[in-house]
């Protein structure tokens, strides 16, 4: 039912943690659902420098959080805010029908992480 | 070493089963219903099987009834059982911690054919109490079909009991009971008030595409399948000879050692739930203590959840299996371990092992230290499980 690639996200997790001294920090899902997903991140001079997550839930859950932490990874906020979840999905070469809202929540994560930053940033 | 733990969702085909399979996909090919040699052959064999599965039963030949296997033989008994009840009887009682087979099946009754149903209650353990069951009775009842034995938190119901007492509160209730993990593996609750029994063949050896209902005499069951009066015009379609034979071979192989890989099965049960609970923290039992089958062992864990641990099971070679929402397709988690009382997130982190009489000690400890392993990586990852613990909302029913 997962992609070969989806498997590779899932067994080897890229930017699985916490970032050090993070100043981004977003959280979406909730566990009464099966899915949390947690991303924080080191913005300087308006790049995502650093990117990590933690994830409750399923194998989709897991790979689209990796999956979308790399995509970001070292990219402008600007291009970040543009990533969705059909790219996610793309990269991963699909997901089954009943796991994309998955890819939802790692867009979601995303974007909460950075709305985050811009709002210490004016606070 | 890869050990396959999941004998409750399907199990290997033995040797028996295979042997009396064998002739009958070669050679034996003949149309049981036809005339010539190679047909009677068939037939022959077939009635033999018949009444193999029948002496394993302890009931007469003329009361098994062979179908593709346990969802149609749910089907079947829910669908014609509420059509026996006819005009007055439009209700039906199913418990809360049956298979989708009866559930879905249920359901497809009251929102299509203007049924209602009720649901009779669980405690903690996945037991359906006789009080549970008086509650969900009512004058217009068709049918009640309880769950021999609980697919996914293995607990055994006491079905003579409640089959018992609905007869008492109105004979012309139909009983009837899945009980599709319990063949094979406990003594089947027959020759009392039970009207109906679903079986399948996959789950104790046999090959997957056949089961059994069995009918007892005297209840008019109408069909379910349609056609050319196959099983005495109960249910038509070609019988399937080589899957009948081998169901039958496997059912007889596991009634004879019945005593036997029980006690060895459970043995390697403990030995894995001992082992489970004692490593790994934050984490439970699910379903009821000693009142459960042989090989079953359900486990509850905190900050966790089920399908991606399986999936890192599957990695370091154990095949297991969850009732996660992931599993279903839905947010929502397994119905059983909502009814049993769990809160709503910590339902989403349950894991199943079921052994059989194939497995071995040293297996047993091999997927103790993957368990642990496996559970320790998914909270590694896991925003809800902090160094040592987990996160607060879960601390109440693991502490």
């Amino acid at each position: 039912m997962y992609t070969e690639r989806v498997m590779d996200h899932f067994n080897n997790p890229r930017n699985m943690g916490e970032v050090d001294h993070f100043n981004a920090e977003g959280t979406v899902g909730n566990a009464k659902c099966g899915d949390i997903m947690r991303i924080t991140m080191r913005i300087e001079d308006g790049v995502i420098q650093d990117v990590k997550f933690k994830t409750f839930g399923c194998g989709a859950a897991v790979a689209t959080s990796s999956m979308a932490t790399e995509m970001v990874k070292g990219k402008p906020v600007e291009e970040a805010l543009k990533l969705t979840n059909s790219a996610v999905v793309e990269a991963l070469e699909g997901l089954p029908p009943a796991k994309i809202h998955c890819s939802v929540l790692a867009e979601e994560a995303v974007k909460a992480a950075i709305d985050d930053y811009q709002k210490r940033r004016q606070g | 070493m890869y050990v396959y733990c999941d004998n409750a969702a399907t199990t290997p085909l033995s040797k028996q089963a295979y042997d009396a399979m064998l002739p009958w996909l070669e050679t034996g090919y003949g149309n049981a219903s036809s005339i010539y040699r190679l047909a009677r052959e068939a037939k022959v064999a077939l009635e033999g099987a018949r009444k193999t599965v029948a002496g394993c039963l302890g009931v007469a030949p003329e009361e098994v009834y062979f179908t593709s296997g346990g969802t149609e033989s749910d089907n079947w008994a829910l669908k014609s059982g509420a059509e026996l009840g006819g005009g007055e009887r439009r209700h039906i009682v199913i418990s809360a911690v049956e298979h989708h087979a009866v559930v879905n099946t249920a359901e497809y009754l009251s929102k299509k054919k203007g049924y209602t149903h009720t649901e009779a209650a669980a405690d903690k353990d996945g037991l359906v109490s006789a009080e549970a069951l008086q509650k969900a009775l009512r004058p217009n009842t068709a049918l009640v079909s309880v769950i021999a034995a609980n697919n996914e938190i293995g607990t055994i119901q006491p079905i003579e009991e409640l089959a018992g007492l609905t007869k008492e509160y109105d004979k012309k209730i139909l009983f009837h009971t899945d009980a599709v993990q319990a063949a094979g593996h406990i003594p089947l609750p027959l020759n009392g008030d039970v009207d109906m029994l679903s079986m399948s063949a996959h789950k104790f050896g046999g090959p997957k595409g056949v089961g059994v209902l069995y009918i007892k005499n005297g209840v008019k069951l109408p069909p379910l399948l349609h056609g050319g009066g196959h099983e005495r015009g109960r249910r038509s379609s070609t019988e399937n000879v080589a899957g009948i034979l081998g169901l039958a071979a496997a059912l007889e192989y596991m009634t004879s050692n019945r005593e036997a890989f029980a006690a060895k099965v459970t043995k390697l049960r403990e030995m894995l739930i001992g082992g489970i609970l004692s490593t790994v923290p934050y984490c439970k039992l699910t379903g009821h203590r000693e009142k459960r089958l042989p090989g079953t062992a359900s486990f509850i864990f905190a900050a966790l959840e089920g399908e991606s641990l399986v999936l890192r099971l599957d990695e370091l070679g154990v095949a297991g299996s969850s009732g996660s929402a992931c599993a279903s397709g839905s947010l929502d988690p397994s119905h059983v371990l909502m009814a049993i009382g769990l809160p709503h997130e910590t339902a989403h982190g349950s894991l199943r092992l079921t052994v059989s009489h194939t497995n071995t000690e040293e297996e047993m400890e091999f997927v103790i230290r993957a368990v642990a392993a496996a559970a320790e990586r998914c909270r590694a990852i896991s925003p809800l499980w902090d160094i040592n613990r987990p996160a607060a909302s879960f601390l109440p029913y693991f502490e």
